[in-house]
């Protein structure tokens, strides 16, 4: 594993040396480690570029990190990875990728991660990008998630892209049988020229499924978002969409719901609130010794926390 | 220590209109003053400017010894100016100590952190890592901004309406704070009130209304003048809740 490998993973998962827990480190498309632990089995995969997850019924407690690092410029990654949680098992997610590009060219990772979730199981999933480096070369990333989750299963998505990723386009699809719950919180800082486009569709075809989706984000300079989410309720279940946006300078968010029912009883709410950081906020932490600049910063820090 | 000098504020509010028309006040050090008056007066339209929030169309602000009359707000409140809302900020992300810390300018032990929501008769395990944000209600904001205001330790704090929206038992929790601010005379307080009991512990009592002040003095002086201006002042006893 590579210096700049070492400082990204500090960053996307909290890296603090080589953990107590079932692991895979990509690196520059290749695998720079791996381990597996008795609950917890993790295989390439023998036609696609990527990695089999299998996390065996009833393991609690534990953690898996797969975290990729993009380490120069010119590199444009692809890779697969399928994750089986089994029965009642209840486990944590590390995931999250790094671009370093000290170069002119492009470098892209498109991760695509499916999530077989069985009858009961819990899965927290944490998702940190970050692009680093000097280079003029873009640093994009496109992750795709498709979710499968059974009667009963919760997963819990906390996705933070805060900084140095030029482009993203995250697509998030969900599929809730009876009784699954699914909870997302995005978010989401651009700055420059960037943009980013956050895609959601989530259906809820099992009775008394539910599904709560917060945005947080926020655009500065001249870069722009997209938000999109589609909730479709075929039974009766509960869907809530938030996409709550800050803007500054020339940013510009747009945030499209798309609320589908099928059935009387699917409740399905969304809430979009876009603007700039309220006057009152700022002055309030200047009453407090803040120049207008901190205060800013604090509202911003404490919004995307 | 401070030290207002002909100020003014007019509005230009389909005619021109004088929020504050020609004020003049001085307020000594370690004084506990008392702003009343009838709503719409321009009590609150005082503090911003005192705090630098709204600036004077004329007039001049002294702050120990200092003109301040062109100084943002940033710069007075590193002078020591402290001002507590009348209407709380909500933010979204931000914590009660997250806050707290701000005011008082450096992280804080829990303690101390917990010290400050004690004194408001806020139960601090409760409050402490909780959101400011709409969630709270307003009597609990207010207490929380109040704690703020004596987290910051300012030279010159200005509350503004402090019992507004606060119950009777937190009421009484209130008085007591200002007493013993006080007591142990940690610099001036302004405090713009309308109950009896806060006026009752007043070294002085200045009535605006209309955008004049229009009487100042102990109590008994000020009280039959008060009743004049028809001021909202409730001076039955017990009673907290206020418009
Ligand atoms: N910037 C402004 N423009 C127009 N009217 C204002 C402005 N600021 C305050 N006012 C008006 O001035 C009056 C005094 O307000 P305020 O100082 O809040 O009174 P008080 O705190 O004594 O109740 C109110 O009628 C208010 O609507
Ligand atoms: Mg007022």
């Amino acid at each position: 594993m590579n210096q700049i490998t070492e400082d990204l993973l500090k960053i996307v998962s909290d890296w603090n040396g080589i953990p107590d827990a079932a692991y895979n480190i990509r690196e520059d498309s290749g695998c720079a480690g791996r381990r597996s632990t008795e609950h917890i089995q993790i295989d390439s995969k023998e036609d696609l570029p990527g990695i089999n997850i299998t996390v065996q019924p009833g393991t609690k407690g534990e953690m898996v990190y797969i975290p990729a690092c993009v380490t120069h410029s010119a590199v444009d990654d692809l890779v697969y990875n399928d994750f089986y949680i089994g029965e009642g098992a209840d486990v944590t997610i590390v995931a999250g990728c790094g671009i370093h590009s000290d170069g002119e060219e492009e470098s892209r990772h498109n991760g695509i991660h499916r999530f077989f979730i069985e009858k009961g199981a819990k899965v927290l999933y944490l998702e940190k990008h970050i692009g680093t480096g000097k280079g003029s070369g873009a640093r994009v990333i496109n992750p795709v998630t498709e979710a499968t989750l059974a009667e009963d299963a919760y997963m819990e998505m906390n996705t933070t892209q805060i900084g140095g990723v030029d482009s993203t386009v995250r697509k998030t699809k969900a599929t809730l049988q009876q009784g699954a719950k699914m909870v997302v919180k995005e978010k989401l800082l651009t700055e420059g020229t960037q943009r980013a486009e956050s895609d959601f569709v989530i259906n809820l075809i099992g009775e008394g499924s539910g599904a709560h989706l917060v945005s947080r984000s926020v655009a500065k300079g001249h870069s722009e978002q997209l938000f999109r989410s589609c909730l479709v309720g075929e039974a009766a279940c509960s869907g809530h969409s938030e996409c709550d946006a800050i803007i500054m300078d020339d940013g510009k968010v747009s945030a499209t719901p798309e609320l589908t029912a099928h059935n009387v009883d699917a409740a399905l709410i969304h809430e979009a609130a876009i603007g700039k950081i309220a006057g009152e906020q700022i002055t309030k932490l200047m009453t407090l010794g803040l120049t207008e600049h901190e205060a800013e910063e604090k509202i911003i820090e404490g919004f995307l926390r | 220590m401070l030290e207002l000098k002909h100020i003014s504020f007019r509005v230009e509010d389909g005619g021109n209109k004088d929020i504050l028309d020609d004020i003049s006040l001085t307020v000594g050090d370690n004084r506990f003053v008392v702003i009343t008056g009838p709503n719409g007066g321009g009590k609150s339209t005082l503090a911003k400017i005192i705090m630098g929030i709204e600036q004077p169309t004329a007039g001049q602000i002294l702050f120990e010894g200092q003109d301040i009359t062109a100084l943002s707000v940033t710069e007075r409140a590193a002078l020591g100016i402290a001002y507590a809302f009348q209407q709380p900020v909500r933010f979204k992300g931000l914590t009660v100590s997250d806050l707290i810390e701000l005011a008082a300018g450096h992280s804080l032990e829990r303690g101390d952190l917990c010290g400050y929501l004690t004194e408001v008769g806020l139960c601090a395990r409760d409050y402490i890592d909780r959101d400011v944000n709409a969630s709270l209600s307003g009597g609990e904001i207010k207490r929380i901004e109040i704690a703020m205001a004596l987290a910051r330790g300012a030279h010159l704090t200005v509350f503004d309406e402090p019992e507004a929206g606060i119950d009777l038992w937190s009421f009484n929790h209130l008085i007591a704070v200002f007493q013993k601010l006080r007591r142990e005379t940690r610099g001036t307080s302004l405090i713009i009130s309308h109950q009896e009991r806060i006026l009752d512990i007043a070294d002085e009592i200045v009535v605006l209304a209309g955008g004049h002040i229009v009487a100042r003095g102990h109590k008994e002086a000020v009280l039959p003048k008060l009743l004049e201006t028809g001021s909202s002042v409730n001076f039955c006893e017990g009673k907290a809740e206020q418009l």
